[in-house]
């Protein structure tokens, strides 16, 4: 089961912050929740940066994020 | 979503350039030197204009303030991006936002005017700058051990639209400038642009900055905790097209002394902007990032407005602000004082150092 992180609410830069620290308690890749595209974009760019491969999907007014190992 | 030219990299050094463009442009147009655009001065113009304080000479209401929340609003609405949120900690915002006042009244400038001073030369800037990094980094230490203000929640649509709509409020009263509002008869505040110049370029400054997330405090932070270097790209961008409009205009002068409203206490310059600084790094972004989330719905970014406001009133109405000819004692007791509770804010909602609010912070997860 990929650990989730619910990051939605929370102002920059948490989201990206609790996501990198599930990142590394989790190597081989985390679900991230956010509830805005600053959030979003931000993770994005961050995991694709540390080598991770990104997909997001929309779910209502909220995004899923699968980081996963490469 | 599609992506286009202005998601990327390109998109924030464009910006950037632009930003800066403009703000060398509105002194061409009247706004004082290195005044461009101010995000604080400006707020302390209209919290002159609207009677909170009573200093002449800083009483106007700036087109630029309405014009940049009117942009990012009208942009977030074009791109789907506006919600109406809020309740993360606001009164701590409130608090966070008055001490960031305080401290860009003791330097004279909030983060964009400190790019704006580094691109005419003015040397002072460069120990604001360095407090600014200071603070920054007295933040990351917080934000990387859990430092939260906890989330937000969505909010009624109307609640969002409330902001914009008292921006609209304040226009108003500037086209018809009643005799209850007041307006500087010399000094910075009777030194501005035509109206509707000034609008306009607010409008654009807040879409722009809307589209590509532009954060003067992002920029560092972003930097030292993510190795990112995206935002850093606006700050340097607009740093480089300052300079290069202030040499075209022929308004560029490297010099510690006699730069337009500044002093040259380097001290106290380095001490404001750490609680800028810091007290941005806390409340997620500089005062002209918070204008932009007060655009698209974002209440927590308008009670760190209220706070700034209500700071900008506080320091004219008791001699905080600094002036050309420096600083004040009442001034330096408030930096003190703002940097003693930013640090007390700064721990108490920090997970991992703080003993007495641990397992709190994250009470929402069970929501």
């Amino acid at each position: 089961m990929i650990k989730q992180i619910d990051t939605r609410g929370l102002s920059c830069p948490q989201p990206v912050i609790k996501t990198k620290k599930g990142m590394q308690e989790n190597p081989e890749g985390v679900e991230v929740i956010v509830d805005n595209t600053t959030a979003k974009i931000n993770i994005e760019r961050f995991a694709k940066l540390s080598g991770y491969k990104v997909e997001s999907r929309k779910n209502d007014a909220e995004y899923v994020i699968k980081v996963e190992r490469q | 979503m599609r992506s286009s030219w202005i998601d990327g990299k390109k998109g924030i050094i464009i910006t950037g350039a632009i930003v800066g463009i403009i703000a060398v442009c509105l002194v061409q147009f009247g706004n004082p030197l290195n005044m461009g655009l101010c995000i604080a001065c400006f707020i302390r113009d209209i919290a002159g204009a609207v009677g909170l304080h009573r200093a002449s000479p800083v009483q106007y209401i700036r087109p630029e303030i309405i014009g940049i929340v009117l942009g990012a609003f009208f942009m977030s609405i074009v791109r789907k991006e506006f919600v109406a949120r809020g309740g993360s900690s606001p009164f701590i915002r409130f608090i966070l936002g008055f001490f960031v006042m305080i401290g860009a009244l003791m330097f004279l400038g909030c983060p964009l005017r400190m790019i704006l001073r580094l691109g005419g030369g003015d040397i002072n800037a460069i120990f604001g700058l360095i407090g600014f990094i200071i603070g920054i980094v007295a933040g990351i230490f917080f934000l990387k051990r859990g430092f939260s203000l906890k989330r937000n929640y969505k909010l009624s649509q109307l609640e969002g639209y409330l902001f914009p709509i008292i921006m609209l409020g304040l226009l108003i009263l500037l086209i018809l400038r009643p005799t209850f509002i007041y307006f500087s008869e010399s000094g910075p505040g009777s030194m501005h642009a035509f109206l509707y110049i000034s609008l306009l370029a607010g409008i654009v400054v807040g879409a722009f900055a809307q589209r590509t997330r532009l954060c003067l405090v992002g920029g560092i932070r972003d930097l030292f905790l993510f190795r990112d270097t995206y935002l850093i790209l606006g700050f340097l961008s607009i740093f480089i097209s300052v300079t290069v409009t202030n040499m075209f205009f022929g308004t560029y002068k490297l010099s510690l002394l006699g730069q337009p409203i500044a002093h040259v206490d380097g001290l106290w310059n380095c001490l404001g902007m750490i609680l800028v600084g810091w007290g941005s790094a806390l409340l997620g972004g500089c005062p002209l990032r918070q204008l932009i989330l007060s655009g698209e719905g974002n209440i927590d970014s308008v009670m760190d407005f209220l706070g700034m406001l209500m700071g900008a009133a506080f320091s004219h109405n008791f001699a905080l602000a600094a002036s050309p000819s420096g600083p004040t004692i009442n001034g330096k007791i408030a930096v003190v004082i703002g940097l003693v509770i930013v640090a007390i804010i700064a721990y108490c909602n920090t997970e991992e150092i703080s003993f007495f609010r641990k397992g709190e912070i994250d009470g929402d997860k069970t929501n």
